[in-house]
């Protein structure tokens, strides 16, 4: 955090809430749903940011949690990509009962500090659900022909549990899967002859999963010889 | 403000709003997330030192020996995460930031603490809300030296704001007569933080 660039340094716009209808649901893998939303209003997001969800009950109860972009700032829509936990307030509110028409209060975007400027070369180690963010890097850098600045290293138990998995080896990322053997690949947590060559004219990497994976990826990253102040660390933990 | 009314939304942790959990928290129950935005930096004690500079009579370091040896006092209660998360009934011990203040002597002018940490984050509070028993610096958490990942070897404590406020691996305390955004305040986040009034983010 030595290395403070001047987007950091600027202040945030403040945001506020908003409406947004949901316009698209699916269910990409067994425990997700992909959610597309139409915002009243709207800031320009940088990739890797995030939104807040409120729910509201009749008695005016609320409950509200951050959820990742997936979405490419110059899409209409805001995209979500939310898993289904157990007994999980709002995720299983998200996956079972909203449907097409429903409206959602937002605010966002947030989080400046885990956004990719799209020139800087950059690095997702992302697992799980934390592969949202690094969808929206990838689409940027896709849609601006500068697929050369991110690389993107995704986990997943095995194909078929990793959202937007296609997509994102599409684009050049490299899939590890743990709990799978596939194309001669043993089932591992990326390891270090993997992501080393990577990390090469990497200034800044992104780490988002969750707090177990985030600080396997944040150690690995270290021991390839990332600086620890190059690494940029979201957790989705539980609820933090 | 009010706002609509989520199609079929009910609330499932309505049970645990108490008197005790600001509005929009969740008790965490024996779990203690941990955040930060970088990689959890490690601060040996040899090397540890805690300033207090700024607008000050006497500008004052302290190594660990000299921090372990102040009077010590204890918090016993409640922190809350602006990422929604409470953990209830904890108890904290440490410095309170009375004797370091009154050791080096803030002058009348010095009005907000810009806080730092070794790894270069910073945070910004008024400094009456690090007097009168309502901060410490802390180095043990429910009877454990604190962790690295929850700051270790010392970090701020300021149970009455949100957590971020609670700078881990503190370093500096830079006194000044103005309000200096520190690093998630630059990034989006409230200047001062009080979870009772729900101060997450600039606006609210
Ligand atoms: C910056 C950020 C970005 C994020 N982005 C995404 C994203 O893109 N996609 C995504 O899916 N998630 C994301 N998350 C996580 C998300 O915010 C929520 O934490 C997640 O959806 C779970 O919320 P929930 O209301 O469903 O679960 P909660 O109700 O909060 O519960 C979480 C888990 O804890 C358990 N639990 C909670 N309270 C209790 C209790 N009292 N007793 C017992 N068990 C309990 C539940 O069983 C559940 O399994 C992000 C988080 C952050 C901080």
């Amino acid at each position: 955090m030595s290395a403070i660039d001047p987007m950091d340094a600027v202040a945030a716009r403040p945001t506020a809430w908003t409406e947004a209808r949901v316009v698209e649901v699916d269910r990409p893998t067994a425990d997700t749903v992909r959610l597309r939303l139409e915002p009243d209003e709207r800031q320009r997001h940088r990739p890797g940011q995030h939104y807040l969800v409120r729910l509201r009950a009749p008695d005016g109860y609320t409950a509200q949690r951050s959820y990742s972009l997936a979405s490419d700032p110059d899409d209409a829509l805001l995209e979500l990509l939310v898993e289904r936990l157990p007994d999980g307030e709002v995720s299983e509110f998200l996956a079972e009962v909203l449907e097409v028409g429903d409206v959602l209060e937002v605010r966002g975007p947030l989080g400046r500090w885990f956004a990719w400027d799209t020139t800087t070369p950059a690095l997702c180690l992302v697992g799980g659900t934390g592969v949202v963010p690094a969808v929206s890097m990838q689409r940027a850098a896709v849609r601006l022909g500068r697929s050369d600045l991110l690389r993107v290293v995704a986990v997943g138990r095995a194909p078929g549990h990793l959202p937007y998995a296609e997509e994102l080896a599409a684009a050049g990322a490299t899939l590890a899967w743990t709990r799978a053997n596939v194309d001669g690949r043993r089932a591992a947590a990326p390891t270090r002859a993997e992501v080393t060559p990577l990390l090469e004219g990497v200034e800044v990497a992104f780490v988002c999963g969750s707090a177990r994976f985030a600080s396997y990826a944040e150690t690995l990253l270290q021991e390839c010889g990332l600086a620890p102040d190059a690494i940029r660390v979201e957790r989705f933990g539980p609820t933090g | 403000m009010s706002g609509r009314i989520t199609r079929g939304f009910t609330g499932k942790r309505r049970g645990q709003q108490g008197d005790r959990l600001p509005p929009g928290q969740y008790d965490v129950g024996d779990g203690w997330p941990t955040l930060t935005a970088e990689a959890t930096p490690t601060v040996r004690t040899e090397q540890f030192e805690l300033a207090v500079d700024g607008l000050v009579e006497r500008p004052t370091t302290w190594s660990w020996e000299e921090l372990l040896a102040l009077p010590r006092s204890t918090y016993a209660g409640d922190i809350h995460c602006v990422t929604t998360w409470s953990k209830f009934d904890m108890t904290w011990r440490g410095v309170s930031l009375d004797v370091l203040l009154e050791q080096a002597a803030p002058r009348a002018e010095a009005a907000y603490a810009l806080v730092h940490s070794s790894s270069g984050y910073t945070t910004n509070l008024p400094l009456a809300d690090l007097r009168d028993g309502k901060a410490w610096v802390a180095w043990e958490a429910d009877g454990q030296p604190l962790t690295r990942e929850h700051g270790g070897p010392a970090r701020l404590l300021v149970p009455h704001l949100y957590f971020w406020k609670s700078a881990k691996w503190v370093s500096r305390i830079e006194l000044l007569d103005h309000d200096q955004q520190g690093f998630w305040e630059r990034n989006g986040y409230h200047d001062r933080g009080d979870p009772w009034v729900e101060q997450r983010y600039q606006g609210d």
